[in-house]
């Protein structure tokens, strides 16, 4: 990669951690930096706090030369790092980046929420710290890749049944989780994926449950639909019914005043349903803490909001109930959001509705190729502008919170650890004949199940 | 309309009945269709010749149905037709029950979601026209895909037919074939009381030749009689919608041996055709009932105790016996599911133990 340009002018620095591009005025090395950055992708670093500064533009041939001299060695120590020490022996020390010349933490701006008869919203400032950053980073693009690789498996027919994707949704269960305790309570529909695991679930137990393995998270008598956890109810495949038992939840809360609270998510089509609106009422009367989620994903399965509901304001269709609408691609917007909202449940005001405005890039199902309802473009666009994991990772390396290498190589563990796991869910056997009756009731002496037939008496256990 | 598209979607068969037609006047042309497009032409010719009717449901319309039942109608028909409805099953019954002097269709994605609004169905629709004395009839058509499907788990896989069943006031088809699909759903629009219709996903893409006779646009088949799609002289196999193709399959297997089976086509399940059953048992002396839901008061146990109280009873040289579905809600792993509803082998199996084989 050698890039000394005939002019002498223009160096590039390579390193693990740090791309540093020295440019002069001269208009062919101009073209050529811009050619250059264009092949290898490199981003200029502008370091804003301590450290390392990056000189960016000389006018004086003299400081242009120094500058390009000490870039030049810088590079050609680097060379040999990327080469595998090919030039013989580095004549600078390379001072590689540390983590600690990686910002620890940054402040950002995020969209002020609407407010349904609330006083005051969620704050118009997040901290991110690194190590969060990473740590969502991760979880989005596992949760990312999972959803790929069951379409994929689905288009093998290896998953079979109903699948329902939850890719572009990432910002909210993540958000969500990372605003609440591990010891708070949630529930949703049948778009259940991302929560089974961030609610603990573990990738390779989801994915054998997908197949309907005997190592599924529900030992593959649930399916796609209905998975479950700790403190995690599903997975629940009627439309809306889940709304009035995230309410019962909230009263199980409020029974045993551990501080505890339920997250109840629906979506933009079950918020037509009126057991929402009973639940609503119960809630607010009885002051349950109980956060309403609405997943507002624009559509439901195939019809729009606006063919759908008289009112697509979803944070104020609970009337009496304080509402916010968040904006839902946004991580940290999602998080600052539910924080408030866990904050006002726990201090007794009562259940609170928070609207995450959201896509989803797959059909409502797998059975559904989504484009007979809206346009490809649509699509791309939202790819392309507002895409959760892409808006993370422009922040973190914009504000120098990790490294373009970084990441990429947390993509390369993400992609190894769901082929892992993919693996597992094709290879595991299926449950086992034996399994057919068991868990019909608990705490039940073991007891007899008719079969197909009346000689078949089958045995069902506890 | 419908028909002429069936026409040129059947392809190869096309060619052959026209080259068929040319040669042989006299012959019969059938068709291959498929029970969902029996299902489409039906609405279609009743949408055409009734005003009154319409069809509303979740995705029916610019969607083309959730399983592209209604596939066409509202490019043909329009809003004011065929109408999309938001998710709320109680309102949509609702608002089509209290539709005096319309007739609509009214689709559900699936029967399982009818649970929510089951009471209208029954409080509301079968109880008025007896409520009020003849006053106030309730014309409306319930249909939609019931019972097990594929890998669909627990809480979309259930059997609605004991349910519905269980309520005077209702009536309950459960379509086979194409040509039953047609023939009942037209029916069941043409009726003047409120009728579920039982459809069967995966039926809807299974082709069955559709004689000329049910091509006509004014074909019905009679709601309560049941048909006999297989005679024998051996043992009566009673079953209803997807369960009828399992037991034509075992009787296929079970002649090779000698025994000879006679299949019932149950077609309606309320009001049951009893008389059907009762002349074939004295024919055949033996009874297995064979379904697709649970076995504890479902339509086996109803036969059987009908058997029990009437003059079939003495012709019987064995216990009737219920083929059914395990007695567990749905699995998902495939393993598990296909053990969890009657197949041939046990239809088989039931007929050999009843035999005494």
């Amino acid at each position: 990669m050698s890039l000394k340009h005939p002019t002498g002018l223009i160096s590039l620095v390579s390193q693990s951690n740090q791309s540093v591009i020295c440019v002069t005025l001269n208009s062919i090395v101009l073209v050529q930096v811009v050619r250059l950055v264009c092949r290898y992708g490199l981003v200029c670093f502008h370091v804003s706090s301590g450290g390392y500064k990056c000189v960016c533009v000389c006018v004086c041939v003299c400081v242009c030369v120094c500058v390009c001299a000490r870039a030049r060695a810088l590079f050609s120590a680097a060379g040999q790092k990327v080469r595998g020490g090919g030039m013989g022996g580095s004549r600078v020390v390379v001072a590689s980046r540390t983590y600690a010349d990686f910002t620890p933490q940054a402040t950002f701006d995020i969209k002020k929420c609407d407010l349904h008869k609330l006083e005051e919203g969620p704050p118009l400032q997040a901290v991110l710290t690194r190590e969060e950053g990473l740590q969502y980073y991760r979880t989005m693009q596992v949760m990312r890749r999972m959803e790929l690789k069951a379409d994929q498996l689905y288009k093998q027919k290896i998953i079979r049944g109903f699948c329902h994707l939850y890719d572009g949704q990432e910002a909210c269960a993540v958000g969500i989780e990372s605003g609440i305790n591990r010891t708070d309570h949630l529930i949703t529909a049948y778009r259940a994926h991302g929560y089974t695991l961030t609610r603990g679930g573990t990738v390779r137990e989801i994915m054998a449950e997908l197949t309907g393995r005997r190592g599924g998270i529900a030992k593959g008598k649930g399916g796609s639909m209905h998975m479950y956890a700790k403190h995690f109810y599903g997975g629940n495949g009627i439309v809306g019914a889940q709304v009035p038992l995230g309410a019962g939840v909230a009263l199980a809360c409020k029974y045993q005043g551990k501080n505890e609270l339920c997250v109840c998510l629906y979506g933009d089509g079950a918020a037509n349903q009126g057991q929402i609106f009973e639940t609503y009422n119960m809630a607010a009367l009885w002051k349950l803490p109980c956060i309403f989620i609405c997943e507002n994903n624009k559509y439901g399965m195939g019809t729009s909001v606006e063919r759908a509901a008289a009112s697509t304001d979803y944070y104020k269709r609970g009337d009496f109930i304080p509402g916010l609408r968040v904006d839902g691609m946004d991580i940290l917007c999602v998080r600052e959001a539910t924080k408030f909202a866990a904050e006002h449940c726990r201090s007794g005001k009562g259940p609170i509705l928070m609207e995450l405005q959201t896509y989803r890039y797959h059909g409502h199902s797998m059975s559904d190729p989504g484009i007979s309802y809206r346009t490809r473009e649509e699509i791309q666009e939202v790819r392309s502008k507002s895409d959760p994991i892409s808006l993370l990772k422009d922040r973190m390396i914009s504000n120098n919170m990790a490294s373009v290498e970084e990441l990429k190589e947390i993509d390369v563990e993400v992609r190894k650890e769901i082929e892992d796991a993919a693996q597992f869910a094709t290879t595991d056997p299926e449950p086992p004949l034996e399994d057919l009756c068991n868990h019909i009731f608990s705490n039940e002496p073991p007891m007899e199940v008719r079969g197909t037939n009346p000689w078949a008496k089958l045995k069902s256990i506890s | 309309m419908a028909s002429l598209r069936c026409f040129f979607r059947s392809g190869r068969n096309a060619i052959s009945v026209v080259l068929r037609r040319e040669f042989h006047k006299t012959s019969p042309a059938t068709l291959q269709v498929t029970v969902r497009d029996a299902l489409n032409q039906a609405m279609d010719e009743e949408l055409e010749r009734d005003e009154r009717v319409f069809l509303l449901g979740e995705e029916v319309a610019q969607y083309d149905g959730a399983y592209k039942v209604s596939r066409g109608l509202w490019k043909k028909y329009g809003d004011k037709r065929i109408i999309d409805t938001p998710i709320s099953e109680v309102s949509k019954i609702c608002l089509s029950i209290i539709f005096a002097g319309l007739r609509p269709i009214c689709e559900f994605m699936t029967f399982n979601f009818s649970m929510q609004a089951i009471d209208q169905v029954i409080n509301s629709a079968a109880k008025t026209y007896y409520m009020s004395a003849g006053l106030q009839p309730v014309p409306i058509v319930f249909r939609g895909p019931n019972g097990a499907s594929a890998g669909v788990a627990a809480q979309h896989s259930q059997c609605f037919a004991a349910w519905y069943s269980h309520c005077p006031g209702l009536k309950v088809l459960s379509p086979w074939s194409a040509e039953d699909a047609k023939g009942l759903l037209k029916s069941a629009i043409r009726d003047d009381n409120p009728v579920v219709v039982l459809e069967n996903e995966l039926m809807y893409g299974v082709a069955f030749e559709l004689s000329d006779e049910a091509q006509s646009k004014d074909f019905v088949i009679p709601i309560g009689k049941a048909k006999i799609e297989r005679p024998g002289n051996h043992v009566t196999l009673v079953a209803h919608s997807r369960m009828v193709g399992f037991c034509l399959d075992a009787a296929a297997v079970l002649a090779k041996e000698g025994v000879e089976c006679e299949v019932i086509n149950l077609r309606t399940i309320r009001p049951l055709d009893t008389d059907t059953i009762e002349a074939s048992i004295m024919k055949t002396n033996h009874l297995i009932s064979v379904e697709g839901g649970w076995p504890q008061f479902g339509v086996g146990a109803e036969i059987c105790a009908r058997i029990m109280e009437g003059p079939a009873f003495n012709y019987l040289d064995a216990p009737a016996i219920r083929v059914t579905g395990v007695d567990i809600p749905m699995p998902y792993a495939k393993i598990l599911e296909d053990n969890s509803v009657p197949q041939i082998k046990d239809i088989i199996f039931s007929v050999k133990k009843t035999l005494n084989m």
